[in-house]
């Protein structure tokens, strides 16, 4: 019984922080590309003349889509328009199942803030995050709108590609931790090189990590890439989309950028490992060292995990206000001749240091 | 020597990468410039540096430049009648024929005449000025600084004789 209760907490926990850190992520987008622009952003909405640095946007947001009239185009697959927005966020939604959030020490008892410890964790991420394509695909394809379709096609064709690269850019994780487990992968990035530098992915895999960075973008569909979505013009797969259906796929971006800012954390930056911090404090390599109790440690560490994941939303959405958009032949080109190449380039070179190491 | 302006991109161009990092470079340096002076404002510092180029609008509107030509008025002598004499030079000049000016007999004789009905209607006007240069007895200006002329109806945005006469004949203008 105890155990199905810690369960349905951690899967409450692990939505709970998911969708409040993409809700917020909107509020954060207007308002650090307003500052970026020497702007000061949407500061309007207010409750009793409390404006709140604008946050109450979000709710005012929200409530704007749900009133707003749902409107299914004459002709359109009334069915598989309505399925292919819900597809799109569960897809997203269910990456997070596999994420380690952090340990929690209790009483010499550790409970892990995951919801399920796959021994495939990287395979089941690749899975999910390519079933995404789905929601994207069908929604342009059941709207029965040419603009809709053209969309969904760029869509397609651009997750394709850069899917691609993104797994073989994690194949070089593998080898070098040789586990599929995401809690193992953690584990292991705990350890120290030489003696003092922390073991993470991104000072073992610097190119993995870039072509990951690249590639997760890629993913979630937003400037440099946002060609499936093209807001200002083109205009992409949910063209034909009113209301929360619309806002679904809008938060479904969202949710992604938090996504792809877990995943690094975890694949290339420790997740929630503090260099040089154990359970039972931090021990410097230079010696001295600093006790506290595993409690406070374990808390530390999922600090530290929430602190790498803010830092890589902002990372995302520096660059999503700062490049411009690619044109389309830049950036098939970008995917197919230059990080598929450098990807499998980055496998062999790991594979060679690991054999001569050996 | 001009240097010479080319398009070509050169090596550290196409790889791309540097040009990345200059232009994430650019931008965080704006970000957290504007994010420390909001969070000093916050504590009552640094009110000298406003931490961004725009205005908030209705609080903060922006200063208007000195000339702005504005909303007009009719200029009044120092018995408060109306300088303007009906001559209906603002009236012919008009390239958007907003004005219409009814005129009639002044009871002064040496004026002679006066205008009954004087209606600018605001939502054809073109903000050109040229009533203002046309006028012979420096009767029309267009310095009351006022902008925001707004109506719910075509005929709110008609403004009469009354309202043009409704203010306190200062010189709005700084003279030089």
């Amino acid at each position: 019984m105890n155990e199905y209760l810690i369960i349905a907490l951690k899967i409450v926990f692990v939505l709970m922080a998911v969708l409040s850190l993409a809700a917020i992520l909107t509020w954060l987008e207007r308002k650090q590309s307003a500052l970026m622009q020497d702007r000061i952003g949407a500061n309007r909405a207010d409750i009793f003349g409390l404006r709140a640095i604008g946050l109450f946007h979000i709710i005012a947001d929200s409530l704007k889509m749900f009133l707003k009239e749902e409107f299914v185009p004459p002709g359109a697959q009334r069915f598989l328009h309505t399925v292919a927005p819900l597809m799109s966020a569960f897809f997203a939604l269910s990456v997070a199942a596999c994420i380690p959030f952090g340990k929690l020490i209790l009483d010499g008892q550790t409970i892990y803030l995951q919801i399920i410890d796959l021994n495939a964790g990287i395979l089941y991420l690749i899975a999910m995050m390519s079933f995404s394509i789905y929601g994207v695909f069908l929604a342009g394809w059941a709207s029965r709108s040419k603009y809709s379709l053209l969309g969904a096609l760029r869509g397609a064709s651009q997750m394709l590609s850069y899917e691609i690269a993104m797994g073989i850019s994690l194949i070089g994780i593998i080898m070098i931790y040789s586990t599929l487990s995401l809690r193992e992968i953690v584990y292991a990035q705990g350890e120290l090189l030489f003696g003092f530098l922390p073991a993470w992915g991104v000072f073992l895999q610097p190119v993995g990590f870039i072509i990951f960075l690249t590639a997760g973008m890629a993913e979630t569909k937003r400037v440099p890439f946002d060609l499936p979505e093209g807001e200002s013009e083109i205009i992409g797969y949910f063209t034909e989309y009113s209301s929360m259906r619309f806002g679904l796929f809008f938060l479904t971006d969202f949710i992604e950028v938090a996504l792809v800012a877990m995943l690094m954390s975890v694949l290339f930056f420790g997740g929630w490992n503090i260099p040089y911090l154990q359970d039972t404090g931090f021990v410097f390599p230079w010696g001295g060292s600093l006790a506290m109790s595993p409690l406070l440690a374990s808390l530390l560490g999922i600090l530290a995990f929430g602190v790498k994941v803010v830092f890589f939303c902002w990372l995302q959405l520096t660059i999503r206000w700062t490049l411009p958009r690619f044109r389309y032949d830049q950036l098939m080109k970008l995917g197919w001749k230059f990080m598929l190449p450098l990807a499998m380039a980055n496998v062999v070179a790991t594979g060679l240091v690991l054999v001569l190491l050996d | 020597m001009h240097k010479k302006v080319t398009n070509e991109l050169n090596f550290w161009h196409r790889i791309y990468v540097p040009e990345v990092i200059r232009g994430i470079w650019i931008t965080s340096v704006h970000f957290f410039t504007n994010l420390g002076i909001h969070i000093l404002h916050v504590f009552g510092m640094a009110k000298k540096h406003k931490g961004m180029v725009t205005f908030q609008y209705p609080e903060d509107p922006r200063p208007p430049a000195i000339r702005l030509r504005a909303r007009h008025r009719l200029m009044k002598r120092a018995n408060g009648t109306t300088r303007c004499v009906a001559c209906m030079m603002c009236e012919t000049i008009c390239p958007a024929h907003c004005i219409y000016i009814v005129a009639e007999e002044d009871p002064d004789p040496r004026i002679e005449k006066r205008p009954k009905v004087f209606d600018i209607n605001l939502g054809l006007c073109v903000v050109c000025g040229y009533c203002v240069e046309a006028c012979p007895e420096d009767a029309i200006r267009m310095d009351t600084y006022i902008v925001e002329t707004s109506s719910y109806s075509r005929d709110g945005m008609i403004i009469t004789l009354e309202d043009l006469m409704n203010h306190d004949n200062q010189d709005m203008y700084p003279r030089h």
